[in-house]
């Protein structure tokens, strides 16, 4: 994994809702490999364990990357200390991003679904497929919500829903999400949001038949792979063959990395 | 040009010889094989590889770590490979990547596992063996030879028998009284000791009301545990006649002066590589420049030089 380890500018800050923030970072060794799904590691000072923040957009041309996340706890609030022109100690890109078909026809289409802050790491995807992209963003509401515009100016058709109607259709992305299926035609569905949302849409594309990418989150160690803290379980056995005596024989499952294996898996692969 | 230095970094640990003190401590490294893209494997003194059981092994349902001021808890749960792969795989690779010294960590749940894998491991390239009779995290063995002198002694005995390899034995600090259980393992065989693992701790969400860690407990590590791992250091070096390897909260080359002036002859590097990659070259570095300004020209002029009042 040939990620980089060093300090890189901040050249943008936004405060895009109350308590989510977009960073600008100009790091062009990064941008240049980077690809969708993938993550960043930013040390913040005082904490031991650095922060996985998925990379929410990626401008080569640039040589940035954008980065949005929430306020979560001690160490997120204290890395919105951090202003245009500070530098921050990243490690990226790490981790294995979505899977991209090379070219998709004008008559296929892939569907994005995003819950909360799961929206950021979908947003590079869905721009990738312009109008042959629709992106389901589920907030709980409309003063939560974020990126839908960004989603918009990038000609992807938005369909946002709030848990309380306050925008949008009410309730769930679930339900949009059968809706769009039921019409046909869509190649890949990716999704990034709280673990029984994400279990409801592999479900639900499980029954449609339309292969799917979830991206997960977990508390992280090192991000590139050595500490086996991120684990994930998945519900094939890894290696039969190396299947220790004591488990052989009873439903064993596999133990990945989130960092390293994923963030982003098959839906089918992972235990929600 | 080489430029020659002034200073010598070589450490000396149960006869092995080390270019440096700095050692990347187990569970935080892997096999040598994530930080590569970064530095190579032959700028560290030597690599302790992640605990090797003598079947493979899935670790532990997650979430396995949980952040603590200044520090961190994580229960992994021994995840590894198998002894087997490990040898037919990782250490290939370690010294394709030239990797100084190699130290294989070992965990069984019975002195016959220990004396197993150790037995599988004599006759390859590795230069050392730990032993480790502290891991906190798995039901059985681990830690819980780790806590009597008798385990001790018992797992050192059977390890002992078994290879030939100068053996390290990993002690936790979760004891009464360390120095016991150190002059056990030395009374039985010990090359050296290696202090500490982790201390055992617990966070709760007060939220859910759930401990963070899925396993409720786990190991402590990271600056928190730093002035207990240089007590630990100090009194077991004034107990035992063989070497001693410090670790605990190491961060920077001042924490590592500190650990040697206790008595270490070398240090392991854990939790700080986790937040910092680039930390066990750091702290080399630093060493050289602690020696450089002090006119010492040999580590032994520190090792074990503390003066106490």
């Amino acid at each position: 994994m040939p990620y980089k380890c060093g300090s890189y500018h901040i050249i943008e800050k936004t405060a895009i809702s109350a308590g989510v923030y977009s960073y600008g970072i100009l790091c062009p060794d990064v941008a240049e490999i980077a690809a969708p799904g993938q993550f960043v590691h930013i040390k913040v000072e005082g904490f031991t364990l650095r922060r996985p923040i998925s990379i929410c957009d990626i401008d080569r041309r640039n040589g940035s990357i954008r980065i949005v996340f929430e306020i979560r706890g001690h160490g997120t609030r204290k890395l919105v200390d951090a202003k245009v022109g500070d530098s921050i100690d990243m490690i990226a890109p790490l981790g294995k991003g979505f899977t991209l078909p090379d070219d998709i026809s004008p008559d296929r289409r892939v569907i994005t679904v995003g819950g909360g802050i799961g929206v950021a790491p979908l947003f590079s995807v869905a721009a990738a497929f312009r109008e042959n992209a629709t992106a389901i963003l589920g907030f709980r509401s409309y003063d939560k919500i974020i990126l839908a515009n960004d989603f918009k100016q990038n000609d992807v058709h938005v369909i946002t829903c709030t848990d309380d109607g306050s925008v949008g259709i009410k309730g769930t992305v679930t339900a949009p999400l059968e809706a769009e299926l039921v019409k046909g035609d869509v190649d890949m569905v990716y999704a990034c949001g709280p673990q029984p949302m994400l279990a409801a849409i592999v479900g639900i594309c499980e029954k449609a038949g339309v292969p799917c990418e979830v991206s997960l989150e977990q508390r992280m160690g090192c991000g590139v792979g050595a500490c086996a803290v991120c684990a994930c379980e998945i519900k094939r056995t890894l290696n039969d063959s190396d299947v220790s005596a004591e488990t052989a024989g009873a439903e064993t499952l596999g133990m990945l990395m989130v960092c390293r294996d994923g963030p982003v898996f098959k839906g089918e692969e992972v235990v929600l | 040009m080489a430029v020659k230095k002034k200073w010598n970094l070589t450490a000396s640990v149960a006869g092995v010889t080390f270019p440096n003190p700095v050692i990347a401590a187990s569970g935080v490294y892997g096999f040598g094989e994530y930080y590569t893209n970064l530095y190579p494997l032959s700028l560290l003194g030597g690599i302790s590889c992640k605990g090797l059981t003598l079947h493979k092994r899935q670790g532990n349902t997650p979430p396995r770590v949980a952040e603590t001021p200044a520090g961190m808890l994580n229960s992994v749960g021994l995840q590894n490979p198998g002894v087997d792969t490990f040898i037919e795989k990782h250490l290939p690779f370690l010294k394709e990547n030239g990797a100084n010294i190699i130290i294989a960590n070992i965990a069984g749940n019975t002195p016959e596992d220990y004396a197993e894998i150790a037995g599988k491991l004599d006759g390859t390239d590795v230069d050392m063996l730990e032993v480790n009779i502290s891991c906190p995290n798995v039901k059985c063995g681990g830690a819980a030879w780790g806590i009597s002198t008798q385990g001790a002694a018992l797992v050192t005995k059977t390890v002992r028998a078994a290879t030939k390899k100068p053996i390290m034995v990993k002690l936790t600090p979760n004891v009464t009284d360390i120095t016991e259980i150190a002059k056990a393992a030395e009374s039985e065989g010990a090359d050296a000791i290696s202090l500490i693992n982790t201390l055992l701790g617990m966070r709760i969400d007060i939220r859910t009301k759930r401990p963070i860690l899925h396993r409720n407990v786990g190991g402590l590590s990271g600056p928190a545990v730093f002035p207990v791992a240089v007590r630990m250091v100090w009194q077991v070096a004034n107990a035992v006649k063989i070497d001693v390897v410090g670790m605990g909260g190491i961060n920077c080359a001042e924490d590592a002066v500190e650990m040697m002036l206790a008595g270490a002859k070398a240090v392991q590097i854990g939790t700080a590589i986790i937040s910092d990659p680039l930390a066990p070259l750091k702290i080399i570095g630093g060493l050289e420049h602690y020696m450089d300004i002090n006119g010492i020209k040999k580590i032994d002029e520190f090792i074990g030089k503390v003066k106490p009042w």
